[in-house]
């Protein structure tokens, strides 16, 4: 059968089965209005929703070597991420409950009303700062130590292609993974961290400075600001990037250096632009009149009058500028221009491997390794959107 | 006669904090067909949410926990979601406060219009078209051919708001909800509004719910009248006799809140120098003028009320005195002396003499500040109080305003009520010690109650500290109350002006004569007394159209 009838046959089955439901619904509740008033498409969700928790317990404990004694790869990876999930999940949720119980009566307070989300990227967020921290006496090597044995597969089983020495095992020239993973949380988010905030220290002034003053001010930043705006930021920043590598010469450090310039005035325009519209709604306000006409300096409408008052925006995009740097960031270590080896990065350790991804179907092991790096960024990327979420959601008073 | 609509011991909730807290606590409502209901109350005494319960409706975070809502004989709060949709809109319509926050500003009126009729089924567009040019007629809209091919951004306020009825109207409901229809509107437009409201509710035999905080208007409107406070019923009977005999003391207080007026001043020696001159300003926004020649003093431990409707120009005289908006010609002079144009050459000493306070108490305060914070922060950039002197600074100024200092000098502007707000802004105010205060419409954005409070510490204020004070407003109950002198204006004009009891006696300016006789009174009979004095052209915004 091929496999666009089989898609229709199965969309058919559950709309009919959503139509069962509701009128199902209906009879055994005695029309209650739940089911009464339950438009077709809500009905048809509970049907579909239902359908892929049913198909997915049962791939979930499909054999995961087939009859050919072939690893049935998809069942494996399946396996992975459902166990990972179900893991983060459970230590969120204790995570909470531990917040719940010590600490302080506003903490607690805090953690009483934390959303699980919140507490898994809180978890996310302060076991990735901790690594960063404490990576020296973490690492069981040096990110630089190259051991004879290369391409140890992860999981520490000799019997699978592993050692017990190396539990995430060891790139093509014999460096352990664990120990550069832990190392790249320094390098990479240390450097996403300072460049992010070096961005919004130039974006954000500048921003309420045009928003403030206005007049000639606001429209040479401005138009600036479009001009660099309307590069491609990657192909910019590459462009850029490569002129710094001819400065720095033979100094990698200053490159790095170079890279968190660039990559902090390329998305303070972004910052800028927020900034400045924020504070634009802001400076129309009464307050600020009041403020105006009681004879107050700049100083003091921007940073006690506007900035307490365009925190929550800013917070957000601190949130999402940070996850863009960190991955512009690994992106240029990708393409070979970011942070230089032999300094461990995340974006670096993703590009050796990449070719492993090719053999998913026959070695699960082998494939697992660029996913291990590529798995760091995107694991730090949803806990930080998930705690910028919840910050927002507090501060601005939003309800769902 | 059955009644149309019959609410019985109704219960409705709200959540907040997490926590259901009740809105109404067992209203009972009878409306019979043709009848027109006024409901009263001050903000958040559940009025507009039992409006909407009539409709067998609630806003999001609302629930109705107990009782019944019958319409004609339709259980509303048992009947079907789509039981419900064939109604609404057809049998029940809504008129809502903000016509134009209420229209899609990206369809033209008449498009709107037909959309209700089209939809329950009851005319073709056409046929709907035709019917509401005849509706926009009766509503005595100008020009009924043409005016629903307009945007909404391109009529009135008014003229929207009548708009609005007629879409009401479309598909001849038994019952039509008006929420505060007329109180964003200016007096002179309000007449208009009102007088084709009734005449159309009368025209149809259309039962109506009139929502309402304001006792004159709805003592026009309605047969019957029932007084809400904080989700109990106080009363219910005719308006006459609502009128002539209210029986709880609340509703006595309702009434007699207009009674609060301020003996007249003796008239200043001319010789005084004014504390603020105001002479011959003219000003404009980039090329458009919208000041001429406006001159006027405010003497020592006086007010002057400036009067007129919006767009008269009130707003921008504030904004020249205060140097906001340099004027093109005259000068302002402060205790004799000239001052700058410009407000950033003023002197820390002559900005700290004039103070202002806002309208919109919401957006007058930083919400991210805290009371202590706001009060605190002119005696500290003034006085150069610091620590605990600057505290006991502040808890002063909180007495003085009657609020207990340690409860509220800790708190965020939104912990606290509108009338709250609003004398915080005015603590701020004194806290520069200033001898002039202006005072843009302080008491518009109030419950009556709560304004006439506000308008009784201005008053004491006043006599204490000797303050003069410009009070902008378009109330002229609010004149009365408060004002020693008055300044009619209109089109950025000065058209009359003088002390108040001459201002209340005639002969005066048409213009005034106009806005005078415009505010509703508490007389049933003030409405079509007025109609058959004047004429129905002769009144809103045809009549101020007459004048210039």
């Amino acid at each position: 059968m091929s496999t666009l009838p089989t898609l229709a046959l199965i969309l058919l089955g559950i709309a009919a089965g959503g139509w069962v439901l509701r009128f199902a619904g209906q009879k055994a509740t005695g029309n209650a209005p739940t089911f009464r008033d339950m438009p077709f498409a809500v009905a048809f969700g509970y049907v579909l929703g239902a359908s892929l928790v049913v198909f997915s317990v049962w791939y979930f404990f499909q054999p995961t070597i087939t009859d050919a004694g072939v690893p049935n790869a998809g069942v494996v990876f399946f396996r992975w991420a459902v166990q990972f999930f179900l893991l983060s999940a459970v230590a969120a949720y204790l995570f909470r409950a531990l917040g719940r119980m010590i600490g302080t009566r506003g903490s607690k307070k805090l953690f009483r009303q934390m959303p699980l989300t919140a507490s898994f990227g809180l978890l996310i967020v302060i076991l990735y700062a901790l690594t960063a921290i404490f990576a020296a006496w973490l690492a069981p090597y040096g990110q630089e130590a190259v051991f004879a044995k290369v391409n140890v597969l992860p999981g520490g089983n000799p019997a699978t292609g592993g050692d017990p020495l190396h539990p995430l095992g060891t790139d093509q020239i014999g460096r352990d993974l664990l120990s550069r993973l832990i190392y790249g949380a320094q390098n990479t988010v240390g450097i996403a961290f300072i460049t992010t905030c070096l961005a919004f220290f130039l974006g954000g002034t500048l921003g309420f400075l045009a928003a403030t003053l206005q007049g000639w001010l606001d429209q040479i930043l401005s138009r600036a600001v479009d001009v660099l705006m309307a590069i491609p930021s990657l192909i910019f920043a590459l462009l850029l990037m490569t002129i710094a590598s001819a400065w720095a010469g033979s100094e990698r450090w200053l490159l790095t250096v170079y890279m968190i310039l660039i990559i902090a005035v390329i998305d303070s325009t972004r910052v800028f632009r927020l900034a400045r519209a924020v504070g634009l709604n802001i400076v129309v306000m009464d307050y600020i009149e009041a403020a105006k006409l009681r004879g107050e300096g700049l100083g003091y409408l921007i940073f006690k009058e506007i900035l307490p008052n365009a925190t929550a925006p800013l917070l957000a995009e601190f949130g999402l500028r940070f996850c863009f740097v960190f991955l512009t960031i690994a992106s240029l270590s990708f393409l070979g221009v970011g942070i230089q080896p032999p300094l461990a990065d995340w974006g670096t350790m993703v590009r050796d491997s990449a070719q492993f991804i090719n053999f998913a179907a026959f070695s699960p092991l082998t494939a697992a390794l660029p996913l291990l790096a590529a798995g760091a960024i995107a694991l730090l990327t949803v806990g930080v959107n998930f705690v910028v979420d919840w910050m927002l959601h507090r501060s601005s008073g939003l309800k769902e | 006669m059955s009644a149309l609509v019959e609410i019985r011991d109704l219960w409705i909730e709200g959540r907040s904090d997490e926590v259901w807290s009740p809105i109404i606590n067992g209203a009972s409502l009878t409306l019979n067909k043709g009848e027109v209901l006024g409901l009263i109350g001050e903000s958040g005494a559940g009025k507009s949410t039992l409006g909407l319960a009539a409709m067998g409706f609630t806003r999001d975070g609302v629930r109705i926990s107990k009782g019944s809502v019958m319409f004609d004989g339709i259980d509303l709060i048992a009947a079907s979601a789509a039981k419900k949709r064939d109604l609404l809109g057809k049998r029940i319509a809504y008129v809502a406060q903000s016509a134009a926050a209420s229209f899609n500003p990206a369809h033209k009126l008449i498009d709107q219009h037909t959309e209700g009729p089209v939809q329950h089924g009851v005319m073709s567009r056409a046929e709907s078209m035709k019917d509401g040019i005849e509706l926009y007629r009766r509503l005595r809209l100008p020009n009924p051919d043409q005016i629903g091919f307009r945007y909404p951004h391109q009529v009135s306020g008014g003229q929207l708001q009548r708009a609005m009825t007629a879409m009401a109207m479309s598909c001849r409901p038994d019952l039509i909800i008006f929420d505060e229809p007329t109180t964003a509107l200016d007096v002179t437009t309000q007449i208009e509004v009102l007088a084709s409201i009734r005449d159309i509710v009368e025209q149809f035999d259309t039962a109506a719910i009139y929502i309402t905080h304001d006792l004159a208007v709805v003592a026009q409107m309605a047969d019957r009248i029932k007084v809400l406070l904080k989700g109990d019923e106080v009363e219910e009977a005719d308006t006459r006799t609502m009128l002539a005999h209210p029986k709880e003391e609340y509703t006595k207080s309702l009434w007699a809140v207009r009674a609060f007026e301020r003996p007249q001043k003796p008239a200043v020696h001319t010789s005084a120098t004014p504390v603020v001159s105001v002479q011959n300003v003219s000003a404009a926004y980039g090329k458009i003028p919208v000041l001429h020649n406006v001159s006027f003093d405010i003497h020592e431990g006086r007010t002057v009320a400036v009067v007129g409707e919006s767009g008269s120009g009130k707003s921008t005289t504030a904004r020249c005195i205060t140097g906001l908006l340099p004027p093109t010609h005259g000068v302002i002079e402060f205790d004799g002396k000239a001052l700058p144009a410009n407000y950033k050459s003023r002197s820390k000493d002559q900005l700290r003499q004039a103070q202002m306070i806002y309208q919109m108490a919401d957006t007058a305060l930083n919400p991210r500040t805290t009371i202590g914070d706001i009060i605190g922060r002119p005696v500290q950039f003034y006085m150069g109080l610091t620590g605990k002197q600057k505290r006991r600074r502040v808890e002063e100024l909180l007495d003085e305003i009657e609020l207990p200092a340690a409860q509220y000098i800790d708190r965020l502007p939104s912990e606290l009520s509108g009338g709250q707000k609003q004398r915080i802004g005015i603590a701020r105010a004194l806290a520069a010690e200033p001898k002039f205060i202006i005072c843009d419409e302080v008491t518009s954005a109030l419950d009556q109650l709560v304004a006439e409070g506000i308008l009784k510490l201005l008053a004491r204020l006043q006599d204490d500290l000797k303050l003069s004070y410009m009070f902008i407003t378009h109330d002229l109950a609010t004149v009365k109350a408060i004002a020693d002198e008055v300044v009619v204006m209109k089109d950025g004009e000065v058209v009359e002006q003088g002390p108040k009891q001459d201002m209340f006696v005639p002969p005066h300016h048409p213009y005034t004569d106009l806005l005078l006789s415009s505010v509703p009174e508490m007389d049933p009979d003030w409405l079509t007394n007025l109609l058959n004095e004047r004429g129905v052209d002769n009144i809103g915004d045809a009549a101020v159209d007459k004048m210039s």
